[in-house]
């Protein structure tokens, strides 16, 4: 059954965001956001005041899950790389270990060729975090089940019916 | 798969609203983000055609606010219930931790509700996962029209698995909370 949480600790998340912060300063684009392929937003650096996160997390998955659809009926196994033009601002987005989506949003302060250049390091760093996070899965469950107690459970409980009435 | 983020502190679950066209999936959305206070609830987007079909998913975040020190979220999907649009509604089920699978009471839906629940199987095997594995609820929507199944019909027909089931007319927002709150605990149980 392939259904896990996919739990992050302190250190790995600290770790996440120091590679992109490098991503980001090398390559001088606005923002980096890594999202889940379920559409959930993982995290985020640079200037993202202007952006909806949760909005851009879950269509940037649909995106990049209808674009591989798209490379399926022709004959490739996904497409690696998406860029979107804009006016100003522009996506190029691109996968991690095939379960994790890197977006980077830049405008005119940079280009997509140095981009294209600079991240490949960066995905190379963020595939052995995640391949740690992953094989860690497992081995987290006993903390999950310990953070998530009953205890938190009828808080949470709680809140529904609070929020429900 | 929720996520887990242990340094922000936040955890965020995925709920899948299921079902054939026009059952009312879209309907239960717009209920929860009308009644939802503004704080607990983000943007609502619907990737939808002209005609106000889904097109590809309906998007509502909730945050349930700080569960012991926890940002506590949910983030429901629609997926569209028409026949063509299967590909889509593969897409959406990725990463599920909860289905709610909205059935057309209707006595002329009957048919296409054993049909979409028999292609909600098979998407999830496509997934590698089992309806016994999930949290799963079933809402009978349109309780309040002329011609509609039994709830008893209904039950041997499309819940064969015996989950929590609800009536409802999601237009007026009957039944829509309560579908809700059934999933979201059996999700948190499952922890």
């Amino acid at each position: 059954m392939s259904y896990e949480n996919l739990s992050i600790f302190e250190q790995d998340f600290w770790d996440i965001n120091n590679a992109l912060n490098r991503l980001l300063t090398s390559t001088n684009a606005t923002a980096l956001l890594l999202v889940d392929k379920a559409g959930q937003m993982i995290t985020s650096v640079g200037n993202t005041t202007n952006v909806d996160l949760v909005s851009f997390g879950s269509l940037a998955a649909a995106d990049f899950a209808a674009t591989s659809q798209l490379a399926l009926l022709i004959g490739e196994d996904e497409f690696t790389e998406l860029f979107h033009q804009g006016k100003h601002e522009n996506i190029y987005i691109t996968i991690v270990l095939s379960r994790i989506i890197l977006v980077v949003i830049f405008g005119k302060t940079t280009n997509l060729g140095l981009i294209r250049v600079r991240i490949k390091t960066s995905v190379a760093e963020l595939e052995k975090i995640f391949k740690n996070i992953f094989s860690k899965l497992n081995s987290n469950a006993p903390r999950v089940k310990e953070t998530f107690n009953d205890d938190f459970k009828k808080a949470a409980e709680s809140e529904l019916d609070d929020l429900f009435k | 798969m929720s996520v887990i983020n242990y340094s922000s502190r936040e955890i965020t679950f995925k709920i899948v609203y299921y079902g054939t066209g026009l059952g009312g999936k879209t309907t239960n959305l717009k209920v929860i983000y009308n009644k939802v206070s503004p704080d607990q609830k983000g943007k609502m987007i619907s990737l939808a055609t002209e005609m106000d079909r889904t097109l590809f998913f309906d998007f509502l975040p909730m945050d349930i606010g700080s569960v012991k020190g926890f940002k506590t979220k949910f983030q429901l999907y629609t997926v569209p219930g028409q026949i063509y649009y299967n590909a889509s509604r593969k897409l959406i089920l990725k990463g599920v931790d909860g289905i709610v699978f909205v059935a057309d009471s209707q006595v002329e839906r009957f048919e296409d509700n054993i049909e979409s629940i028999d292609n909600l199987l098979e998407n999830l095997q496509e997934h590698n996962l089992k309806i016994e594995d999930i949290p799963f609820v079933l809402q009978y929507n349109k309780r309040d029209l002329p011609n509609i199944s039994s709830l008893d019909d209904l039950q041997k027909s499309i819940n064969p698995w015996n989950v929590p089931y609800f009536e409802a007319v999601a237009t007026q927002g009957i039944g829509v909370f309560e579908t809700l709150k059934a999933v979201s605990k059996m999700i948190l149980q499952r922890l």
